[in-house]
């Protein structure tokens, strides 16, 4: 294999696998607030901001992953596209 | 927003030379930006009355806000920070959405702007941390709760520098990028819901980078010396 191949595969490896936790992770938060929502309607709008809030910063993640994966494949130290 | 498929979003397109320095397409959309931001804050703060007007009352709420949601998270004096955070907060919101405008790429796309946003951040939170303490006093403050982990505190005041440059650099860019993808598939009335959803990300990333900011520069002040309470009279 040539090592842009294993830089493709590398990149989807980060992509996928950095997915996971963020993915369980706002799961979990999003039925926590769901289930706050439900005993106490009243504190809908405070919750929801923080809820979107701590989406992001959970998010924020997986984002980390998907730039892993833009250097890969666009930025490889090993790789000269030019 | 007219970023191809298989173009880097690393590359910095030169406008033009400025003698020997490459001036690139994100710094002169930044200072589009600014020059927007300060003739807009001019022609609105120059003819201030008591009776106020509606665009007025629209920024008179809007600094209250910033005030009010700095005044939580830095609990004496927000207001002593409201100039640095809240312009922070103003050119975020309008740079994160400028890509939503044909023909400008919003320049936090880009990882230069977020860096140059991150070390400022980065210094204020020191120099703060220096006013509030004195040198020794602050310096003091990286050895505790033991010396041990005066190693671990110097890392992470570098690495959640980073962390903030990189959460708006990657949030933005990614989707600035999606958007491009999904145009690239499919034609025109697709993109739109990405579109809303990359506002809605701008608008929070910015809330978050301000408040992130803020909390680093509240850690820096708080602690160990507690404040005098004489309300809101205090030279900081």
């Amino acid at each position: 294999m040539t090592i842009e191949q294993i830089s493709i595969i590398g990149a989807v490896v980060a992509v996928s696998f950095g997915a996971i936790g963020p993915a369980l992770a706002e799961g979990r938060a999003v039925a926590a607030a769901m289930e706050a929502i439900a005993r106490q309607p009243e504190s809908a709008p405070s919750l929801s901001r923080t809820l979107f809030v701590g989406l992001a910063m959970i998010e924020t993640m997986a984002i980390y992953c998907l730039v892993v994966a833009l250097l890969i494949l666009f930025a490889n130290p090993f790789v000269h596209l030019h | 927003m007219n970023q191809g498929i298989g173009h880097s979003p690393f590359d910095l397109p030169v406008v033009f030379q400025l003698g020997s320095i490459p001036i690139t397409k994100p710094v002169v959309i930044t200072w589009g930006l600014m020059a927007v931001l300060a003739l807009g804050s001019r022609l609105l703060t120059t003819r201030l009355r008591v009776r106020a007007g509606r665009a007025q009352t629209a920024l008179e709420l809007l600094v209250t806000t910033i005030e009010g949601q700095l005044g939580e998270v830095i609990p004496d004096g927000g207001r002593s920070y409201l100039p640095l955070l809240g312009t922070m907060f103003l050119f975020l919101v309008v740079a994160n959405v400028s890509g939503i405008v044909p023909g400008v790429q919003a320049p936090t796309a880009h990882l230069e702007t977020p860096a140059a946003l991150a070390v400022v951040v980065f210094l204020s939170v020191q120099v703060a941390g220096f006013r509030r303490h004195g040198f020794l006093g602050y310096v003091k403050e990286f050895a505790r709760p033991s010396i041990f982990l005066l190693p671990l505190n110097l890392l992470s005041e570098i690495t959640r520098t980073f962390s903030l440059m990189v959460r708006l650099f990657g949030n933005v860019m990614s989707g600035e990028f999606i958007i491009a993808i999904v145009l690239g598939l499919a034609g025109l009335i697709v993109p739109l819901p990405l579109m809303g959803l990359e506002l809605l990300t701008g608008l929070i990333q910015a809330y978050i980078f301000t408040t992130l900011a803020a909390v680093f520069i509240a850690a820096a002040v708080g602690t160990a010396s507690p404040a005098p309470e004489n309300g809101k009279e205090r030279t900081t």
